[in-house]
C-alpha cells in the first residue's frame, strides 16, 4: 500500500486498482470544524481535476478534486451523520471515497508523504 | 436638515482633526469632469413634514382603496384584514430597524421570530422544512425551478397551464438564463392534472399550482407520482396562503417543493409590494434550498439560542457557486406573517379559511343567479372565474362606474387568449360583505340587461 | 404625635455580599425571559375573533385539507408580550450607531412610515383597474425621475425587489443585449474584483456568465495591470460588475477607464450602487461611463432593513440596456399613466418578468418621502456627513488600528487586523464592542483585506456619538493589540454568550419539534 499526496491537500492510499481518497490532516486544521461532506454517487467517472466532493466547515466551503482518474466505487457514508470524523482521523476513518483508478502513472507525479511535510512547511 | 445632526461647529472641528481643508479633499479621487459644482439640477431642495405630508397625501388620495369599495381583485394578492397588533409588531425599532441577524448574540429577537416563522410555514404547507422567506411567490417559484434542476442534474421544466402568469413569466426567465428548458403547457382552467402526461426522464421538475391562476383547486396527487415516477420532483405553488388551512396542502399531495405568496397574512395589499415568498422543501433537499435559513443551537453556557445557518449555501460564501444571488429577503414581511400567524394559530386559520369559502360560494350563488353570467371554475376555495357575454374589460369599467372593484380581466393576464376575453377572475374573502356581494351582483345585472 | 403610615428604607445599604445572579424564573430585571410560541398552553386556541361560520355550503369538490395544521394561536396580550420581549433581545439603530461596512445603517425617518401607511398606498391592489390607482403609478414615476436625475441615467427598471435582485436585472438586461447582438453564445466571461460582494458573483453565474476574478491592486482598487491583461482577449467578454466606491470604502479612480476599456471590449459595465449613498447628490455615475447600476432603496435612501428585508433594488440603465428593461413599466400618455404590463409592441425588445408585481411600492414612498425631505441640497450633504463620519472615525483610530489603505476613505472606514497581537481575532474585537454596547463592524469582509474590520457610520450619528464609539473602540482595540485573553469570550453581558454555529450546522434543528412523549413524562 502506497500513500500519495497532492498540493491541493488530498491524500490517495493505493491498493492494487483501488484509490481511498481523503483530504490530509493539514486540510482539515485549516478548514475547521467541518460541519458537512458532498460526496458523489457511486459509479460516477471522474478525471483527474474534476470536482469530486464538497467539504464545509461553518464559514467555508471547499471543493475537494479527483487526485487521479477513476470511477467511484464507494463513498464514505458514516460522515453523513459524523462529518466531525474529517477532523478527528483526516486520514483514516475520515476517508471520502474510493476509486477504481483507470490510470496509476498518475500517482507518480504526485508526492509522497515526506515531501508533501515539507510542502506544507514552506506554506 | 431634520436628519442630519452635525453641525457647521462639528464639522469644522472634524476636518481639523482629520487634518483636511474641506469635503472636497475626499472626492479627488472622482475623475474632475464628473465632479458636479454644485447640486444635481433638475431637482427641488429639502421640505419640512407637512410639505411632504401634504404632497404625498395627495397623491395617495387619487387612489381607489380595497376598503372603500366593493372589492374583488385577487389573481396573486389578496385583501384581509390584518390585526392592529401584527402593525404595532413590525413598527417596533428593534425588529424595524435591524440588520440581517448576522450577530446572533445580539439579535436573537430577529432569530427566534424566523425559527417559528419556518415552524408555521412547515406546519400549513404539511413540509418538513421552510427557510426564512423570499421576496415575493413569483421569485421563489423561479427558484424553485432551478433548485430542482440542480438537485436532479437535469435541465427541464414544465409549468401548468394554470400556473400564474407572473410566475411562469419569472421562473422561464431565469431557467432561460441558464440553458434551463422549459415547456409551458397551455392555459386551462382545469389542466393541473396534465402535468403528469408531461413528464419524461429528462424533467428537472413539474410545476402546479392549487388553487390555480383561475381559481381552481386539485388534489395534484398523480402528478407526484408520475413525476416521482421518472425521478422527477413536484413543485407545488399556491398564491393565496389562507386556503391553507381549508384545501389540501403540497406536502398531502406528495410535493418536494413548496413555493406560494404569503402577503395574505398579515401583510397589506401594498400595490404589489412588498410581498414575502414562502418556500420549504423535503428534508432531503435542505442543502439545495436558496435563502436564509435559521437553524437552533447552545450558547457557551449551553443556552437554547438561534443562529442562521448552512450559510455555505449563500452567496456571501460560496459567490458564484452559491445556490441563489438573494441576500436580503423579505424579514419584515415575515415578521408580520407569524405574528398573524401567532394570533391565528391553526384554529383559526382553519375558520378564517372557512369564512373566506363561504364568502365565495355567497358570491358565486349571486352572480350564478345573474343571466348570462356562467361559472367556469368547477372547485375553488375563495376565488373564481366567470364568463360574461360581452367583453370582460368593459364589464369592468361598468363596474368601476357602480363603486365596484370586480375583479381581474382573464385577458390582462393572456392577451393572446380570444377565449378568455370575456373571462372575470374574481375574489371574495372575510372582508367582503353581503352588502358588497349584492352590489354586485345588480350592477352586474343593469351592466348585462 | 400622630402616626399614619410605616416609615420604609430608602437609601440603597451595602449588604457586603454578591447575590447570586441566577433566577427562579429566568428573567433577570427588565430582561423578561420567553419562550418559543409552541412552548404555551395555546394549542388548538385562537387570538382572534372571527364570526361564525354558516357551515352549509362548500364548492371544495373534496379537495380538502386531511390533517390539521396543529399551530398555537395566542390571545392578543400574550402575542403583543411575546414580541415586544424579544424585541427586547435585538440591537437596532434606534438604540445605537449600527457601524456594519456596506449595510449603510442609517435613521429610518418615522415621516416615511407614516406616508406608506396611508391607505391611499398600502390599500390599493396591483391588480385593480389603472384608471382607479393613477396616483400610485404617478408616484412611482417620479421616484424614477428622482432616481435617473440623480444617478444623471436615462432610463430605470423599478421591479426588482432587492440589490441581488437589481444585480440580476442589469446582468440580464446585458444578456438581452448580447442576444439582439447575435452574441450571447460567445460572450460568456464577466470581470469581477476580488473585493466585490458575494452577491456579483453569484448573480453572474445565475445568468449564464462565466467569473474572471480579476485582483486588487496595493491601493485597494482594481490592478490596471490585471485588467489589462484580462482583456486581451476581447471576443468572449460580456462586461464588468465593479462596485464604485468600492467595498474598501474607496473611489475607483480609474473608473473612466475602465469603463473606457470594457466597452472597446465590445463589453457593458455593470456598476454595482451599493455605496452610492456615498457620492449621491455630489456625483453622477452616469458621468462614469457605466451601462446599469442597481439602488439599495434600503440603503441610500433610507428604508428600513426590517431584520433583513424588505429590500427594493430600481436598476438605471444606459441608453444601450434602456430597451432590454423588464416588463412591466410606467408610460405616460394623454390619457394619464398606463402599466406596459408584456414584452411585446412597446416592450418588444424586454428581457420579460422578474416578480409578480410592479415593485416594492410601500419602499418606493418611504425613499420618495426622504428624497422629497431632503432635496438636491439635504442629499448631497447627506454624502458629504457620511464621508466627513467615516474620515473622523478613521482618524481617531488609525494610531491604535492599522488601517488597510493609505489616505482619505469614502464612507467607511476599513482596518486589517494587523494591530491585533498573537491569537486575538477580528471577531474576539467584535464580540467585545457587543459589551460597549455597540453592535460590531463588518468582518471579515471584503475578502481582499486580512481580518477585514469595515466601519460605516452613516450621516445620521452626531459627533458626540462617534466620539464615544471611537472611545470604546480604542479600549478594544488597545486590548487585542496587548493579547487580552479575555476577549476571546466576549460578549460577557448580551443577552447571550458566543453561539456554537457548528453544533447548528453539523445537525440542523430548522423548526420546532413536539418532545417525545418519553421525554414529557421524564420532566
Amino acid at each position: 500500500m502506497t500513500v500519495k499526496y497532492t498540493e491541493d491537500h488530498e491524500w490517495v492510499s493505493v491498493e492494487g486498482d483501488t484509490a481511498i481518497v481523503g483530504i490530509t490532516s493539514y486540510a482539515a486544521e485549516q478548514l475547521g470544524d467541518v460541519v458537512f461532506v458532498e460526496l458523489p454517487e457511486e459509479g460516477r467517472n471522474s478525471n483527474k481535476g474534476d470536482e469530486l466532493a464538497v467539504v464545509e466547515s461553518v464559514k467555508a466551503a471547499s471543493d475537494v478534486y479527483a487526485p487521479v482518474s477513476g470511477i467511484v466505487k464507494e463513498a464514505n457514508s458514516e460522515l453523513e451523520g459524523a462529518p466531525e470524523t474529517v477532523n478527528q482521523d483526516p486520514e483514516g476513518k475520515g476517508w471520502f471515497v474510493k476509486m477504481l483508478i483507470t490510470d496509476p502513472t498518475q500517482l507518480d507525479a504526485m508526492m509522497d508523504a515526506d515531501a508533501y511535510k515539507a510542502f506544507c512547511a514552506d506554506l | 436638515m431634520r436628519y442630519l445632526p452635525l453641525t457647521q461647529e462639528d464639522r469644522a472641528d472634524m476636518l481639523s482633526v482629520i487634518g483636511a481643508n474641506s469635503v472636497d479633499d475626499f472626492y479627488t479621487d472622482v475623475p474632475e469632469s464628473a465632479r458636479l459644482p454644485g447640486t444635481v439640477p433638475g431637482l427641488p431642495d429639502h421640505q419640512g413634514e407637512l410639505a411632504v405630508e401634504r404632497y404625498l397625501t395627495k397623491l395617495a388620495n387619487k387612489n381607489v382603496t380595497a376598503s372603500e369599495s366593493a372589492f374583488f381583485v385577487g389573481c396573486g394578492a389578496y385583501k384581509h384584514h390584518v390585526p392592529a397588533s401584527v402593525d404595532m409588531v413590525i413598527q417596533r425599532s428593534e425588529f424595524l430597524t435591524t440588520y440581517t441577524p448576522y450577530q446572533p448574540e445580539i439579535a436573537q429577537g430577529t432569530l427566534q421570530t424566523l425559527f417559528e416563522f419556518q415552524t408555521q410555514v412547515a406546519e400549513i404547507t404539511a413540509m418538513d422544512v421552510a427557510n426564512a422567506s423570499m421576496y415575493d411567490g413569483a421569485t421563489s417559484c423561479a427558484e424553485a425551478a432551478v433548485m430542482a434542476c440542480r438537485a436532479t442534474r437535469r435541465k427541464k421544466v414544465v409549468l401548468s397551464g394554470g400556473l400564474h402568469p407572473h410566475y411562469a413569466a419569472s421562473t422561464k426567465l431565469l431557467c432561460e438564463a441558464q440553458g434551463i428548458e422549459v415547456v409551458q403547457l397551455p392555459a386551462a382552467i382545469d389542466g393541473e392534472l396534465e402535468l403528469a402526461g408531461a413528464v419524461d426522464d429528462a424533467t428537472a421538475c413539474v410545476i402546479g399550482q392549487s388553487p390555480n391562476v383561475f381559481g381552481t383547486i386539485t388534489d395534484m396527487t398523480p402528478v407526484a407520482d408520475a413525476a416521482h415516477e421518472k425521478k422527477a420532483l413536484f413543485v407545488s405553488v399556491f398564491t393565496e396562503a389562507v386556503s391553507l388551512g381549508l384545501v389540501k396542502p403540497p406536502g398531502e399531495m406528495g410535493a418536494d417543493i413548496a413555493v406560494g405568496e404569503g402577503q395574505s397574512i398579515g401583510n397589506s395589499l401594498n400595490f404589489g409590494g412588498p410581498y414575502v415568498g414562502l418556500f420549504a422543501a423535503t428534508q432531503k433537499l435542505v442543502r439545495q434550498m436558496p435563502g436564509r435559513l435559521c437553524g437552533e443551537t447552545t450558547d457557551a453556557e449551553g443556552k437554547r439560542g438561534f443562529v442562521l445557518t448552512l450559510s455555505t449555501r449563500e452567496q456571501h460564501i460560496r459567490r458564484d457557486k452559491a445556490t441563489s444571488n438573494i441576500c436580503t429577503n423579505s424579514g419584515l414581511c415575515a415578521l408580520a406573517f407569524t405574528a398573524h400567524m401567532t394570533l391565528l394559530g391553526g384554529k383559526g386559520l382553519r375558520d378564517l379559511a372557512v369564512l373566506n369559502h363561504e364568502a365565495a360560494c355567497d358570491l358565486a350563488d349571486a352572480l350564478e343567479a345573474v343571466d348570462g353570467v356562467e361559472i367556469i371554475t368547477p372547485r375553488f376555495f375563495n376565488e373564481f372565474a366567470f364568463r360574461v357575454p360581452m367583453n370582460a374589460a368593459d364589464a369592468l369599467q361598468g363596474l368601476l362606474d357602480r363603486d365596484v372593484v370586480g375583479g381581474v380581466r382573464a385577458s390582462r393576464l393572456y392577451p393572446h387568449e380570444d377565449e378568455l376575453s370575456n373571462v372575470i377572475v374574481c375574489a371574495a374573502t372575510e372582508c367582503t360583505t353581503p352588502e358588497d356581494i349584492a352590489a354586485y351582483a345588480s350592477a352586474l345585472k343593469e351592466i348585462l340587461s | 404625635m400622630s402616626m399614619n403610615s410605616q416609615g420604609r428604607p430608602s437609601t440603597p445599604v451595602a449588604t457586603g455580599s454578591q447575590h447570586d445572579t441566577e433566577t427562579v424564573s429566568g428573567s433577570k430585571g427588565l430582561y423578561q425571559f420567553e419562550p418559543l410560541i409552541f412552548e404555551t398552553d395555546r394549542w388548538g386556541k385562537t387570538g382572534v375573533d372571527l364570526p361564525k361560520a354558516k357551515g352549509t355550503k362548500s364548492r371544495l369538490g373534496g379537495v380538502e385539507r386531511a390533517g390539521k395544521a396543529e399551530l398555537p394561536g395566542l390571545s392578543e396580550p400574550e402575542t403583543v408580550r411575546h414580541y415586544v420581549r424579544l424585541s427586547q433581545r435585538n440591537y437596532a439603530i434606534d438604540l445605537g450607531l449600527f457601524p456594519l461596512g456596506s449595510c449603510t445603517m442609517k435613521h429610518n425617518p418615522r415621516l416615511n412610515e407614516k406616508m406608506a401607511r396611508l391607505p391611499g398606498f398600502a390599500d390599493i391592489h396591483p391588480m385593480q383597474p389603472q384608471a382607479s390607482v393613477q396616483g400610485a403609478l404617478e408616484l412611482i414615476d417620479e421616484l424614477a425621475t428622482w432616481l435617473k436625475t440623480l444617478t444623471g441615467m436615462p432610463a430605470v427598471a423599478m421591479s426588482p425587489k432587492a440589490g441581488a435582485h437589481g444585480e440580476l436585472c442589469g446582468m440580464l438586461a446585458i444578456r438581452q443585449a448580447l442576444i439582439s447582438r447575435g452574441e450571447a453564445d460567445t460572450r460568456k466571461r464577466v470581470l469581477v474584483p476580488a473585493s466585490a460582494h458575494g452577491t456579483n458573483p453569484a448573480t453572474a453565474a445565475q445568468c449564464g456568465f462565466i467569473v474572471d476574478e480579476i485582483s486588487a491592486d496595493k491601493r485597494g482598487r482594481v490592478d490596471m495591470e490585471d485588467l489589462r491583461a484580462k482583456l486581451e482577449k476581447t471576443d468572449d467578454v460580456a462586461g464588468i460588475m465593479l462596485t464604485n466606491p468600492n467595498t474598501c470604502g474607496l473611489f475607483e479612480t480609474d473608473i473612466k477607464d475602465i469603463a473606457d476599456l470594457i466597452h472597446e471590449a465590445g463589453g457593458y459595465f455593470y456598476c454595482d450602487g451599493a455605496n452610492f449613498n456615498a457620492i449621491v447628490g455630489r456625483v453622477r455615475p452616469g458621468d462614469l461611463g457605466i451601462d446599469a447600476m442597481h439602488i439599495n432603496l434600503h440603503k441610500t435612501f433610507s428604508t428600513p432593513h426590517g431584520g433583513g428585508g424588505p429590500g427594493s433594488g430600481p436598476t438605471v440603465l444606459s441608453e444601450a440596456l434602456a430597451p432590454f428593461a423588464p416588463v412591466p413599466f410606467i408610460l405616460k400618455d394623454e390619457d394619464g399613466f398606463r402599466l406596459v404590463e408584456e414584452a411585446e409592441e412597446e416592450a418588444k425588445e424586454s428581457f420579460g418578468r422578474m416578480a409578480s408585481f410592479h415593485g416594492q411600492m410601500g419602499m418606493f414612498v418611504r425613499a420618495l418621502s426622504y428624497m422629497l425631505s431632503h432635496g438636491a441640497d439635504g442629499l448631497k450633504q447627506v454624502a458629504e456627513d457620511a464621508v466627513l463620519n467615516a474620515n473622523y472615525i478613521q482618524a481617531k483610530l488609525k494610531t491604535v488600528m492599522t488601517p488597510a489603505f493609505d489616505g482619505f476613505c469614502m464612507h467607511e472606514a476599513l482596518f486589517s487586523d494587523k494591530f491585533t497581537a498573537e491569537g486575538i481575532e477580528t471577531i474576539d474585537i467584535a464580540k467585545a464592542l457587543i459589551d460597549e454596547g455597540y453592535h460590531p463592524m463588518t468582518m471579515y469582509f471584503p475578502l481582499v483585506v486580512h481580518g477585514a474590520m469595515l466601519i460605516e457610520p452613516t450621516e445620521t450619528e452626531s459627533k458626540a456619538e462617534l466620539d464615544r464609539f471611537c472611545g470604546a473602540l480604542e479600549s478594544v482595540a488597545r486590548r487585542a493589540a496587548q493579547g487580552d485573553d479575555t476577549l476571546k469570550g466576549a460578549p460577557y453581558l448580551a443577552p447571550m454568550k458566543r453561539l456554537d454555529e457548528t453544533q447548528a450546522a453539523r445537525k440542523p434543528v430548522l423548526k420546532w419539534v413536539p418532545p417525545a412523549p418519553e421525554q414529557l413524562a421524564a420532566e
